[in-house]
């Protein structure tokens, strides 16, 4: 039997390549019991492809990985009982009403046929589509479907619940509404949630630990407060100042610096920058007069994961999230990100 | 053990029917379709190829040129009265008149004519010096079916003419011969046709349970594809992937589900077949469903195989439509097998839709049972077996790569 302490999920040496492209490099983890786990990381980091490995849809080129102690690759059917994935794409037909999707879903793991009917009572009770029981999926808004995406995962009871990006796309009270969702289900039920995501506020308001993904790599693991002490430690400091007459070669200037190590510009005035040493405040403002410009405020700030992400790997995860995917990656079939709609 | 593990593939492939159907039967615009492709078909050929071996009242001209013998266009004229009166009978022409053959030629190219009947200037002169006469057909060549069909009307209008006007010569020569007894002297052999089943068969009744097997087993094969790629498509199959079932329940359950939609479909055509174009089912309508199951059992792996190999939707689509083409040609459906040049034989003999369509029609126009279709059968559930032995493990590979 598990152990509290134990981790419900290893993974070691996971590599899984395609052709050439190699999207998932060597990882090794652990998960513990209850806790939620963050994948953070741009687009096309390979964070979809080890949770479609975990979750036993891909298979791995190399290493290995257990859920509660079996292997996902020989007992994947034992592993399918243990686990509900929320996936990237909504897992539903448009065309069956909520309660026929539910029931659909349900009747494949064969659960008695009185326990599914109230669990699937229960669930839509609890993402508040109850009275939408008997409507067609298809009319829903996003908000709504995502809450059926959520819940259809939950029909076995799983022990860990895989979510990909699960609130992409959604406006913010609905993104609200998920987090506070997940949030519960790990606190009631102790599941175990394991999340990838490239928005810094659900890794920072969900997980428990964040695993920081960038090119298939793991660069970073730890909590929240631990990743951000990597920067707000020592003696780094991130200020934000104000430039009433901003330019592009004030910012170069500025990158320039030795006490310097990122500058992110955040609209037409604001400039984000991480410095270090304690002459880099005086650093910075001369050189700011130097070029002529004019600040209009400055300020302290608190380190984000964002700063953490871009202390570690060098570029933002918007930078990266903008890079195309290889074409070697496309042609093997990863699953297509939702962009836009 | 291994009882419980056939019984939950089973009520998880059928729960993945029931899911396809019930999308299928909400999907208004894809019934409407289900419902108008067979009946396109079936209204389709069965009117472009009429019953009864022919159409009727073609518009012919006759051109009487006849310049007399002996100050009498007698011959001509007898000539021209046995064609109309023959003509009032039957209907297969309807005739004008036209002062040339020139005339007939130029109102054939504007499309006013199909054709013409041009008795010659010496006709009389020849009938009357003990020669034959000899008629003139104009047809229409860019029309080789009708032509033909105008060439068999005119020849039999012709020889009944020259059958009357014998048993009148016979008469005149001998008078003790009555009119009765002048027809064996004439013609003394005639044919009388004996099919395998009473009353006559028609192109349709050919065609009707070929395009049966086609429609039903084209159905399965694209929908097949289609169902599963659009499926991985829109992310819904990882939903099935990610539950505790038999992958093979999966694919069983699209193929069920498929299958039914093709059934409705080929009883959609049975039902046109029949009150619309008067196909008369001779054998037994449950053996007809079943063949058609068991065409359907002979292709899908195949459909499988193609669906395993193709990324989505629209290749697996092309794909399929590139192989259904030549097979919907190949394997006599449309036309006798027999009629096709032999390399093409060959090839047909290796098609599945061959043996169905040929034991259904077996079936459906002979009345056969199932003695008689044996061979048939075992060449479709041999291909079955082959293919679903070639896809399944095709089908497991693909589905956790």
């Amino acid at each position: 039997m598990q152990n509290d302490n134990e981790p419900i999920i290893q993974v070691t040496n996971l590599t899984k390549t395609f052709g050439k492209f190699t999207a998932v490099d060597n990882i090794s983890f652990d998960v513990k019991k209850g806790e939620v786990f963050g994948l953070l990381g741009p687009n096309g980091a390979g964070k979809s492809t080890t949770l479609r490995m975990l979750s036993t849809l891909a298979r791995p080129t190399k290493g290995k990985a257990t859920i509660g102690g079996f292997d996902i690759v020989k007992h994947d059917t034992e592993v399918r009982k243990l686990i509900g994935i929320v996936s990237e794409k909504m897992i539903m037909y448009n065309r069956l009403t909520a309660k026929e999707n539910l029931w659909f879903f349900g009747s494949l793991f064969n659960i008695p046929k009185d326990v599914l009917n109230k669990r699937i009572d229960e669930l839509l009770a609890l993402v508040q589509l109850t009275k939408w029981k008997n409507a067609q999926v298809g009319t829903f808004s996003t908000g709504m479907r995502q809450r059926m995406n959520v819940v259809r995962a939950l029909l076995n009871m799983p022990q860990v619940l895989f979510l990909d990006e699960p609130t992409l796309g959604l406006d913010p009270q609905s993104s609200v509404e998920i987090r506070e969702f997940i949030k519960t289900l790990n606190r009631e039920n102790g599941t175990t949630v394991v999340i990838t995501t490239h928005m810094m506020v659900d890794a920072d308001l969900l997980c428990d630990r964040i695993a920081i993904v960038d090119h298939g790599k793991i660069v970073a693991l730890d909590t929240s407060t631990n990743l951000k002490k990597l920067i707000s430690g020592e003696d780094t400091t991130i200020i934000s100042l104000e430039i009433a007459n901003l330019t592009q070669d004030l910012i170069s200037a500025i990158r320039e610096l030795d006490c310097v190590d990122a500058v992110t510009q955040e609209n037409s005035l604001h400039l984000r920058i991480i410095v270090h040493g304690s002459e880099a405040f005086d650093s910075v403002i001369d050189m700011v007069r130097k070029e002529n410009g004019k600040i209009t405020s400055m300020q302290n700030l608190q380190p984000t994961l964002e700063d953490v992400f871009l202390h570690i790997t060098g570029h933002q995860v918007r930078d990266a999230a903008d890079q195309k995917i290889p074409q070697e990656h496309r042609k093997f079939g990863v699953p297509q990100k939702g962009r836009g709609r | 053990m291994r009882f419980m593990g056939a019984k939950t593939l089973l009520s998880h492939s059928s729960r993945i029917a029931w899911k396809d159907l019930t999308e299928l039967f909400r999907n208004r615009l894809g019934l409407v379709l289900l419902v108008v492709m067979p009946l396109f078909m079936m209204v389709m050929v069965g009117f472009i190829y009429p019953s009864n071996g022919g159409g009727n009242n073609f518009p012919v001209a006759i051109v009487n040129e006849d310049s007399g013998f002996a100050n009498t266009t007698l011959p001509s004229q007898a000539f021209i009265m046995g064609l109309q009166q023959i003509n009032t009978q039957t209907h297969f022409l309807q005739f004008s008149n036209a002062s040339s053959i020139e005339e007939v030629k130029s109102m054939v190219q504007r499309g006013e004519l199909e054709g013409g009947i041009v008795i010659p200037s010496n006709f009389s002169e020849s009938i009357l010096t003990g020669q034959q006469g000899t008629v003139i057909v104009v047809t229409d060549q860019s029309n080789p079916q009708i032509s033909a069909q105008i060439q068999g009307y005119s020849q039999a209008y012709v020889d009944q003419i020259g059958t009357l006007m014998a048993q009148q010569n016979v008469q005149m020569l001998n008078s003790s011969i009555t009119q009765e007894n002048s027809l064996p002297i004439v013609k003394p052999y005639t044919i009388q046709l004996e099919g395998i089943v009473s009353g006559s068969t028609s192109y349709f009744d050919f065609i009707a349970p070929g395009i049966m097997a086609m429609t039903v087993m084209m159905s399965v094969m694209t929908g097949l594809p289609v169902a599963i790629s659009q499926e991985k498509e829109i992310g819904t199959m990882d939903g099935m992937m990610v539950a505790p079932i038999n992958r093979l329940s999966i694919i069983l359950g699209k193929t069920l589900g498929q299958t039914a939609r093709g059934l409705i479909q080929g009883a959609i055509i049975l039902a046109l077949a029949v009150g619309l174009f008067g196909v008369t089912i001779h054998g037994n309508i449950l053996l007809v469903f079943g063949l058609l199951l068991l065409g359907v059992f002979s292709f899908v792996g195949l459909g499988i195989v193609i669906t395993s190999f193709t990324k989505d939707q629209e290749t697996a689509q092309m794909l399929m439509m590139t192989l259904m083409f030549p097979m919907m040609f190949l394997s006599g459906v449309f036309f006798p097998i027999q009629q096709m040049p032999w390399f093409m034989q060959s090839i047909s003999k290796f098609l599945p839709l061959t043996y169905a369509a040929d034991a259904l029609r077996k079936v459906m126009v002979l009345g056969a049972g199932i003695p008689e279709i044996s061979t048939e059968l075992i060449v479709l559930v041999v291909f079955g077996t082959v293919m679903t032995a070639i896809a399944v493990p095709v089908f497991r590979r693909m589905m956790t790569r």
